[in-house]
């Protein structure tokens, strides 16, 4: 196995990060949330338009705001994309390894790229139905790994540089 | 089978208008350097430089002539001059070969916060072997201070690196100041300068600037990648770090870069045949793509000092609410190519330490971009970046959730 760094970017990743989908601002959204730090360098806004089709939440439109590398930008078009038509509660089992797998494969030291997609997303879900004071019966009271992944990305650099940072 | 680095160049595809800028990471080597090299690939000098037969002595006469221009633009003995195949090698030898020779007369270590990683992780190496390093700390604009620096030598103090000119925000170090400060606290101290960013800039005579040994790099004065220069002065001790078979120096096991010695030579010659000159003409299109991006863009903040005390050819800009790398492949897409600062180029996920040394908070190191210019390009290649950063770091901040108030 090569020990080499790895290459960070796949032609998807700059492909995306050329023409980014569903980029923007949302006014009104039923749901939003950030996810990572401006010291992290890594911040994703993620915006999501919820509508009831047939008895069941929808996600019906899907917005990002990125601030962060390519593979960052690109992770987070590809999350809207993919969760765009399908049900909360589909969409809440996207896990970061699919968004990767979408982008032709992220090496390691880009995996928190969509970790923190993945992370803004779920925080997102949990905010719509906090904000309603009823969580379903599929929605886990607590963390997922998922979402303890993406806090750690947002404390990882607390941890290592301690009290030195104005958070942004 | 297309590789995945093909499939990637591809995507990306070849703009029609390319500017490279990115000189103090690696670079463009001028034809007439390249043409000198060819024949020594096969023609002549093809041999091994410490071995009796023609072609080896053809190989040491370019070893030599090559030592001996070296040395006139630095002002030292031939003798002295030592070739690595980097300038990352010439400093590996530097800390880690002073420190295993002297250790009897102490084991303190002093490099600046500022200094090249191929310094600073050499040093700090050393501490598994009892070493202690200390980072000397520097002001905003990336100056050491003299009192600070001779606060922190003892008698227990062998080395002191501070570099000539950092090789990120351009800073000229006042070295010559430096090295009184050292020698009046502690005279045995060797000190080393890190010269790369330097060499062909600023004048780096070793006796004028007061030190001991000298780091300088080939491809940092557009010759080729593969040779890097330590200068020893007589009486230092460093001791091999490589080991290995027989080679025409004594500090550097190996054979010597041929080739690539050859048009480090020829380099030489054209950097220092119009000094002046072109330092002037190249200083003039920073200023130039200073003036412009720092009017046009809002929110950018310069890195490094202004006026005399910052090299010619170097400009460090922070772009606020934008990440660096983002920046540097929105910029290759459109034919400017630069590097950042930003945790996400530097593999470890953690932003320049030179950044953090000047008192940058993280989200402005992330928004670094260092451009390096050369005495090849033009007014037009100025006014094109000029005109391709303002939009490209605009493109960003319309993506980006920061800064929106």
């Amino acid at each position: 196995m090569s020990t080499r760094v790895p290459l960070p970017y796949t032609p998807k990743v700059l492909e995306l990060f050329r023409n980014p989908k569903n980029l923007g601002k949302m006014e009104d959204p039923d749901a939003f949330a950030q996810a990572g730090s401006p010291a992290c360098g890594d911040v994703i806004s993620l915006y999501l338009r919820i509508v009831q089709k047939d008895g069941t939440e929808v996600i019906e439109e899907a917005k990002f705001e990125s601030y962060g590398c390519a593979a960052n930008i690109a992770a987070a078009s590809m999350l809207t994309e993919m969760i765009k038509g399908k049900t909360v509660r589909e969409a809440w089992e996207v896990e970061w390894q699919d968004v990767a797998e979408a982008l032709g494969g992220l090496p390691p030291v880009k995996r928190h790229c969509s970790i923190l997609a993945v992370g803004a997303l779920r925080r997102a879900i949990r905010a719509y139905y906090g904000g309603r004071d009823r969580r379903p019966d599929w929605l886990p009271e607590g963390l997922t790994m998922a979402e303890k992944q993406a806090l750690e990305e947002e404390e990882f650099i607390e941890r290592m540089y301690g009290g030195r940072l104005e958070r942004g | 089978m297309t590789s995945d680095v093909r499939r990637l160049l591809e995507a990306h595809g070849r703009p029609e208008r390319e500017v490279y800028l990115d000189n103090e990471n690696s670079g463009w080597v001028p034809p007439e350097v390249v043409e000198t090299m060819l024949p020594y690939f096969n023609r002549v000098g093809y041999g091994h430089p410490s071995i009796t037969n023609r072609p080896g002595w053809e190989a040491f006469e370019v070893v030599q002539e090559t030592a001996e221009a070296v040395a006139r633009t630095i002002g030292v003995d031939p003798e002295d001059v030592h070739f690595t195949h980097s300038g990352t090698e010439a400093n590996n030898l530097a800390i880690v070969g002073v420190a295993r020779a002297n250790r009897s007369r102490g084991k303190k270590i002093v490099v600046s916060a500022v200094e090249h990683l191929s310094v600073i992780l050499p040093a700090e190496s050393l501490e598994d072997a009892g070493f202690k390093v200390v980072r000397a700390p520097v002001d905003e604009e990336g100056f050491v201070d003299q009192d600070v620096l001779a606060e922190l030598v003892d008698r227990e103090t062998v080395l002191v690196s501070v570099q000539t000119v950092n090789h990120e925000i351009g800073t000229i170090q006042r070295v010559r100041g430096l090295s009184e400060v050292v020698r009046d606290k502690n005279a045995d101290v060797i000190f080393h300068t890190d010269a790369c960013d330097a060499y062909g800039r600023v004048r780096v005579d070793a006796d004028a600037i007061g030190v001991d040994m000298m780091t300088l790099s080939s491809h940092k004065i557009l010759g080729p990648k593969g040779v890097g220069v330590l200068y020893v002065a007589d009486g230092v001790g460093v001791e091999p770090v490589l080991r290995g078979a027989l080679s025409s120096q004594p500090l550097w096991p190996g054979v010597e870069n041929v080739p690539a010695l050859a048009g480090f030579k020829r380099a030489i010659e054209l950097a220092f045949e119009d000094f002046d000159g072109a330092n002037e003409r190249v200083r003039a299109l920073r200023d130039r793509l200073m003036d412009s991006l720092l009017e046009r863009v809002p929110d950018a903040l310069l890195n490094g000092p202004r006026g005399e005390e910052r090299v010619s050819d170097n400009l460090n800009l922070s772009f606020l609410h934008v990440e660096g790398e983002a920046l540097t492949v929105e910029l290759s897409m459109r034919g400017v190519y630069v590097s950042s600062g930003s945790a996400c180029t530097s593999r470890i996920l953690e932003p320049s330490h030179v950044m953090l040394a000047i008192g940058r908070r993280y989200e402005e190191a992330h928004g670094s971009i260092l451009f390096r210019l050369t005495r090849y390009h033009t007014s037009d290649d100025v006014d094109y970046v000029a005109g391709q950063v303002p939009e490209a770091v605009e493109r960003l901040r319309r993506i980006s959730p920061l800064g929106k108030g």
